[in-house]
């Protein structure tokens, strides 16, 4: 064997932690925005949705702007105003969250392919990264090593979200809400404004999500962009048991396997490269299989979800 | 805290009450009042209007007429938080703890000045100095949903105490307690009447706690009240007469017979819940050809996961079935022939589809049989002429075979249900608390029904959480505990605080 192969060989685990850390951010908000919702006891299934709105909006802004951090903004807005939309129709008597969830993914999508038709072409600023791989000499572990900002913001939201839902007023009534309503109701607070709330912050998490994906990785505004990650985020809610501490481990999981594709093509491994590609649908699928049971409920699922009743 | 510890509760005044829910009036000129420490009881039937009075209290509900008078001052009570205000809280029927949090954030959750951020380390401290000025104690840091019936009725009472509630309304506060916790908690609550720290209101329709406890009790019948006052002038069949209207009718006639052959056998059965846990674990039991075997236990000890197995709504994870002495797979084809009815609990949630008609509902059982199936084909003539003949047959209060059915009352809803699954004259009946919320009419009628078929030499499994519905009905009575059976009785030794005794176990 070379030298050669041999480094190259020790670039797959290389790649796959530094691709994990860059593909799982979308999959990271999207995961706490539909925690936060599913909390409260709504499933909102448009957040694929959201997250291809929020990835235009944030292109079109950046690129019109100048200011990628105006595009972040602008996509969380718009992935909010979507949540407002399925918040406030799904608080509507005999209304099914799930449908207007699927509704609602295919407007955003529909929409933002009509709106982003013009930002294909033209490229806008990228979001910053911070680089904590200068100590070592290795292009490929620099190149790991580049750590997105809004990597960093999720990774501190994860445990912020987990600490809020327990110890602030604000999540001990998302919990009670999405866990038995009639106690939210009998202490006095209005179940459908604290439910479309939370859909809203949801909304607005996916929206910041889907900004990630024009501005940093891929960091291009086309209509494949986001290929199902926001289906597949909600699917990783349920394998992280609603925490949101574990949603951070779970996207982690998750960017790895998408990440495994690209890292052996690296090393000159193209055979099966659209088998590898696969990854993160099969083990979604894998997970989802292992982690139910047809004799049990689902632990720490919120009572009041229409999926656990 | 709402209210300073030291007050005396008020004085409430609450006349000329009137509510309507569209066409029906489910209130008309009720008065209810509130001596400062008194133990006042509602007493009165389901669907008599109590829970619609103490709602209108409780600022669920508006009344459309009547007045409330809070140590004669006059006040208006705006949603559930402008009743906790003035020191009203309800502990409602149906819990409205928060099944996923633990005993202490239910506790501090409920705080109308909750602050934004929760200090858990000052919050435990005041907790724990609440907890020891209380009658009763409980581990915070369970969640609820661990916790079993009574200590989540001990809990909603002290978060009640804990947000300094000066009046407190319990609905049907003994409905899932054993007989001695029953006693306990109204004792406690009695006990902190008579130190004036207290107004208890007991919503209930068993006569026997409002003698044992009340002090004063108001009366409803349909919306209306029929009488009441201080308890000390009334006795139990005044109080029946009131609640009732009419005379109660006597218990069905028990044929004086020998048990038969053992017809259904129960070997070491064991089946998980939804949650994955052992709920029931290795139960063995025999039911014999015309008696009653009675199962009691305090509600979720495994009986609704035990019905579903013989329901064949869930696997069991061992253990046998035997039916006439032979294995029992319940199969269609299997009930039919062993001819095995199961009257699960809640028919309308469980056994029965809302949406589909009276007629639909009682053919669920046979209309894959002639007459009522012609080839491939339902015939909706046979089908009509079979409802119509049970629903006279049973009385099913219906507007016809072609009503849906959840435009039923919940009495109505049972006897469908019961008229299906013994119209086909079953050699094995289960049936799962069939009197759970019905009328004093209703649950004559179906016990009575019930008492008929073991009569007529069927083998009666009664799962039940009413006692005195086994005591009147079971020849034999078992005891389920944590998925096991702990204790039997026969009908003549069985003694109402022993079995008690086991239903809170042996611990």
């Amino acid at each position: 064997m070379t030298p050669a192969v041999e480094l190259g060989w020790w670039g797959v685990p290389i790649a796959v932690v530094g691709g994990a850390i860059r593909v799982s951010t979308p999959y990271l908000f999207v995961s706490l925005g539909e925690t936060l919702t599913e909390k409260s006891g709504r499933v909102n299934l448009g957040l694929e949705g959201t997250l291809v709105m929020g990835a235009m909006s944030a292109y079109a802004v950046a690129y019109l702007s100048g200011s990628p951090w105006l595009g972040v903004l602008v996509a969380g807005l718009a992935g909010a105003l979507l949540g407002l939309v399925h918040g406030a129709v799904c608080s509507l008597p005999r209304v099914n969250d799930v449908a207007v969830g699927i509704a609602l993914f295919l407007l955003g999508t529909g929409l933002a392919f009509y709106l982003g038709k013009p930002y294909i072409e033209p490229s806008a600023p990228r979001l910053p990264h911070v680089s904590l791989g200068a100590w070592s000499a290795s292009p490929q572990v620099r190149a790991a090593l580049e750590i997105n900002a809004l990597f960093v913001a999720g990774a501190v939201l994860a445990p912020l979200l987990r600490w809020a839902l327990r110890s602030t007023r604000w999540g001990l009534v998302v919990r009670a809400t999405g866990d038995n309503a009639d106690a939210a109701r009998a202490l006095g607070h209005s179940v459908a404004a604290v439910r479309t709330l939370a859909t809203v912050l949801g909304g607005f998490l996916a929206g910041v999500g889907g900004s990630f994906l024009s501005l940093y990785y891929p960091g291009t505004w086309n209509e494949g962009l986001s290929s199902g990650q926001g289906l597949m985020a909600i699917a990783l809610v349920i394998f992280a048991r609603w925490n949101p501490t574990h949603c951070l481990w779970v996207s982690l999981l998750f960017g790895g396997a998408t990440a495994l594709g690209p890292a052996l093509q690296s090393v000159g491994i193209t055979s099966n490269y659209y088998l590898y590609g696969a990854a993160p649908y099969a083990l979604t699928l894998a997970l989802l299989v292992w982690s139910s049971s047809p004799k049990q409920a689902l632990a720490g699922a919120p009572s009041e979800l229409s999926i656990s009743r | 805290m709402t209210a300073p510890a030291a007050a005396s509760p008020p004085a409430v005044e609450f006349t000329g009450v009137t509510k309507r829910f569209g066409p029906v009036l489910a209130l008309d000129d009720v008065s209810l009042r509130l001596a400062p420490g008194g133990f006042h009881a509602i007493l009165g039937e389901n669907g008599a209007g109590k829970s619609t009075l103490v709602k209108c209290l409780m600022g669920y509900h508006r009344p459309d007429a009547g007045r409330l008078l809070i140590d004669g001052r006059e006040r208006v009570v705006v949603g559930p938080r402008g009743a906790h205000r003035l020191g009203f809280g309800m502990v409602y029927q149906h819990f409205t703890l928060v099944p996923s949090m633990t005993a202490a954030e239910n506790l501090v959750l409920g705080r109308d000045d909750l602050p934004a951020v929760v200090r858990w380390d000052v919050e435990r401290e005041r907790l724990e100095a609440f907890q020891r000025r209380m009658p009763f104690t409980l581990d915070l840091d369970r969640p609820v949903a661990t916790l079993a019936a009574g200590e989540k009725q001990k809990l909603e009472i002290l978060k009640q105490l804990f947000l300094g509630r000066r009046v407190l309304v319990l609905d049907e506060p003994t409905s899932v307690l054993t007989p001695d916790e029953a006693d306990q908690i109204l004792g406690v609550m009695r006990e902190m009447t008579r130190q004036r720290r207290l107004t208890v209101v007991i919503i209930t329709h068993k006569v026997r706690e409002v003698l044992a406890f009340a002090a004063d009790v108001t009366v409803l019948r349909a919306g209306r009240r029929v009488g009441g006052g201080p308890v000390d002038g009334l006795g139990r069949d005044d109080l029946v007469r009131l609640m009732v209207g009419a005379a109660v009718p006597p218990p069905a006639p028990r044929a004086e017979r020998p048990p038969g052959r053992l017809l259904l056998e129960l070997e070491d059965i064991r089946a998980i819940n939804d949650r994955g846990v052992l709920a029931v674990a290795g139960l063995s039991l025999g039911v014999r050809a015309g008696e009653i075997v009675g199962v009691a236990g305090v509600s979720g000890n495994g009986q609704r996961e035990l019905v579903e197995v013989l329901a064949g709504q869930r696997d069991p994870e061992g253990g046998t079935i035997r039916v006439a002495g032979e294995p029992y797979r319940r199969t269609r084809r299997q009930m039919r022939r062993h001819r095995v009815s199961v009257l699960v609990e809640e028919p309308l949630r469980n056994g029965c589809v809302r949406g589909m008609s009276v007629a639909e509902n009682l053919a669920l059982g046979n209309f894959d049989e002639p007459p009522i199936a012609a080839g491939l084909l339902v015939s909706r003539r046979a089908l009509r002429a079979q409802a119509r003949e049970l629903i006279a047959r049973y009385r099913i209060r219906a507007p016809g075979p072609d009503a849906r059915l959840e435009t039923l009352s919940g009495g109505n809803v049972q006897r469908t249900a019961l008229a299906r699954e013994l119209s086909r004259r079953p050699a094995v009946l289960v049936a799962q608390n069939p009197c759970a919320g019905l009328d004093v009419a209703a649950t004559a009628d179906i016990r009575a029904r019930l008492m008929e078929a073991r009569n007529g030499g069927a083998a009666v499994l009664l799962v039940s959480e009413d006692l005195d519905e086994l005591l009147e009905l079971a020849d034999r009575i078992v005891v389920m505990f944590e998925g096991r059976l702990v204790h039997e009785t026969s009908r003549e030794a069985a003694d109402v605080h022993v079995i008690g005794h086991h239903m809170a176990s042996h611990r």
